[in-house]
């Protein structure tokens, strides 16, 4: 990719660091070409962007992650399954007249292990979002997964699903096919299945399009991961109407991972490579697989009938309300 | 004065001047049709359970009202009434959420937007949720999912069908992904109740849409709907949005969801609590000690098969 568009996809907040980092570069360069010895200044500088991305990352708002979750760099579910997986082996179809472009599935072996992993997929750029319907999942998408996870629950393979959607598709033919039927009947269904199921939000998990794979044992985010009852946008146009306001939604909202995990509905944030997954697919890879792997051998120890009771109890606890007592009636 | 100077008098008042009209509309004397404009007495739209007595209109109805047309008198057993409302992510908008629930509960008298409890249907038990637009669009935060999870474990404890009248926008967004998780947490209560060999019937009334859809209104082994109420995933407004185009006029009426097979029956109002308590009595287990098993009867006698 050249230096031009790369500089396009910056986000506002990486602006000061890639200008420090390029102002490094270019000191390095002079020096190389001119046989100065520049070692002490440029290890001066080096620290101070170190230092620099620290403070920038760790200080991240709500709508910063956002935009990272958002990046359009970001790994995507193919990504991560090319890269995780010793085997791969994609399926497609709903068996009901379609296979959606826009959530993705297959079998993959892990270190050894065969799992159906599958996920919402975004494109990497326009002609590709296009295809992929920007990673929102039709209903046949969502048939098309429940298929897989029953060929997992059937052959005892663990399911393995990436969260990665702005939403269900909004159209008129999703509302035809019942969009809401769809989402709703993998709620249900996965809460029956017998073999382990992971769920993890690699980018945006969009409300209920991202809960329609998003039933599980554990739910993982990466670091910069948001996942939200409604968009900020969509959100900030009804309640403070004003789409505008979509920052002070996303604040609002709570929708990063450490707001999740602190609401006790994330059970594991994986962390990501400074700067975000983009800036190094594979260490952030080599983060998921291993948790995944790890996950694994913990829940292989439950019966199915635990597996389940787990699963049930997991989301009966989630909920914030009070209980006062009721007088009896006179 | 005699009944027929009533009337007398009645026929000399009509028509009712605007002035009238609007007075006694405010006093809730008179109620308009929204959809036919035609004036009825609000005492005989409400005997017909606020269906306009001319053209049929659905009129909304809240949670009280339904009970009143549902459960036999006497039968209505509230569950759960101490589970209230909390602000968890102390969530500000233009108002803060906790502003927003107190104008709610003093509007409604509900302390969130639904009611469960225990009920007979022309005898029938069953378990029944009651959702409430009046408060906050009838959105389903944790109160909602646990009151109507809650609802769902009862009627599986005690064997019995569960019924939930949908009225709902959705997910409340003030309680952020706490809200998403009930459609989660309620589909696992359903399917506990499913696996257990319970039934279970959504009435989707207008409107039912986003989370709610998305969940228990899609999950009922019958599924019946209110004439024209609105059903749908997402809103139409976003569909425009997206599509820039115009919708069809029926685009998400329960009409239209039938048509496209997600929708049983399309009951009326007035009908509904018969349809409701025959479709429980339907669904009534044989009874094993019965009908069923010849050699149980005295003498060995098959009594229970039919004679001739």
């Amino acid at each position: 990719m050249c230096a031009a568009s790369r500089k396009n996809q910056l986000l506002d907040f990486e602006k000061p660091l890639v200008d420090l980092e390029e102002r490094i570069e270019r000191i390095r360069q002079l020096a190389t070409e001119n046989g100065v010895d520049v070692t002490d200044q440029l290890q001066h500088l080096e620290a101070r962007a170190a230092q620099l991305r620290e403070e920038v990352y760790s200080s991240l708002s709500s709508v910063q992650r956002l935009q990272i979750a958002r990046h359009p760099r970001r790994p995507s579910t193919l990504d991560y399954i090319q890269a995780m997986s010793d085997e791969w082996f994609e399926l497609h179809g709903d068996r009901r007249g379609g296979d959606d472009p826009a959530l993705v599935g297959g079998l993959a072996t892990l270190d050894g292990r065969s799992v159906v992993i599958l996920g919402h997929q975004k494109g990497r750029d326009t002609k590709d979002n296009v295809l992929r319907n920007f990673g929102m999942a039709s209903p046949g998408g969502y048939r098309k997964a429940l298929r897989l996870m029953e060929h997992a629950n059937r052959f005892r393979m663990p399911i393995v699903t990436f969260i990665d959607t702005p939403g269900a598709w909004a159209g008129v033919e999703a509302e035809q096919l019942g969009q809401g039927e769809a989402i709703a009947y993998n709620l249900q269904q996965m809460f029956r299945f017998e073999v382990p199921i992971l769920c993890t939000v690699i980018g945006e998990g969009g409300s209920g399009g991202a809960l329609g794979i998003g039933v599980g044992d554990c739910l993982m985010m990466f670091e910069h991961s948001v996942y939200t009852v409604a968009s900020p946008e969509a959100c900030a146009s009804i309640l403070w109407r004003d789409a505008a306001k979509a920052g002070q939604a996303a604040a609002a909202l709570k929708i990063t991972s450490w707001d999740l995990k602190e609401l006790g509905i994330l059970d594991r944030l994986l962390p990501e490579p400074l700067g975000g997954a983009h800036k190094n697919p594979l260490e952030a890879a080599r983060t998921l697989k291993q948790a995944i792997l790890e996950n694994l051998s913990e829940l292989d120890r439950l019966s199915p009938a635990e597996l389940r009771e787990r699963r049930y109890q997991k989301f009966r606890r989630i909920g914030a309300f009070t209980e006062v007592p009721v007088a009896a009636e006179g | 004065m005699s009944l027929f100077d009533w009337f007398a008098n009645r026929r000399k008042a009509d028509p009712l001047s605007q002035d009238q009209q609007e007075r006694e509309i405010a006093d809730g004397l008179w109620t308009k049709c929204d959809a036919c404009g035609v004036l009825a007495y609000t005492k005989d739209l409400q005997a017909n359970q606020m269906v306009c007595l001319e053209c049929g209109h659905h009129m909304r109805v809240f949670s009280d009202d339904r009970i009143a047309q549902l459960a036999d008198p006497g039968s209505w057993v509230p569950l759960d009434e101490g589970v209230q409302p909390v602000d968890p992510l102390g969530f500000k908008d233009r108002k803060s959420y906790r502003d927003r629930l107190k104008e709610a509960q003093k509007k409604s008298g509900l302390s969130d937007a639904v009611q469960t409890g225990l009920a007979r249907l022309d005898g029938q038990p069953c378990v029944l949720a009651i959702m409430d637009f009046r408060f906050m669009g009838g959105s389903m935060g944790s109160v909602v999912g646990e009151k109507i999870t809650r609802a769902i474990e009862q009627a599986t404890r005690d064997g019995v069908g569960a019924i939930v009248l949908c009225a709902s926008g959705g997910a409340r967004m003030q309680e952020g992904m706490l809200s998403l998780m009930q459609m989660a947490k309620i589909s696992g209560a359903l399917d506990r109740h499913r696996e257990a060999g319970y039934l279970y019937i959504p009435v989707l009334t207008h409107p039912t849409t986003g989370g709610v859809t998305a969940s228990f209104a899609m999950l009922g082994d019958l599924i019946l709907a209110e004439p024209k109420a609105l059903i749908g995933f997402a809103g139409r407004r976003v569909i425009e949005q997206t599509l820039r185009e115009k919708l069809p006029d029926n685009f998400q009426t329960a009409e239209y969801l039938q048509q496209y097979g997600f929708v049983d029956a399309i009951v009326p109002r007035t009908q509904l609590k018969r349809t409701l308590a025959q479709l429980l009595r339907m669904h009534q287990k044989p009874k094993v000690d019965g009908a069923i098993a010849p050699q149980d009867t005295p003498q060995g006698t098959p009594a229970a098969l039919p004679q001739g």
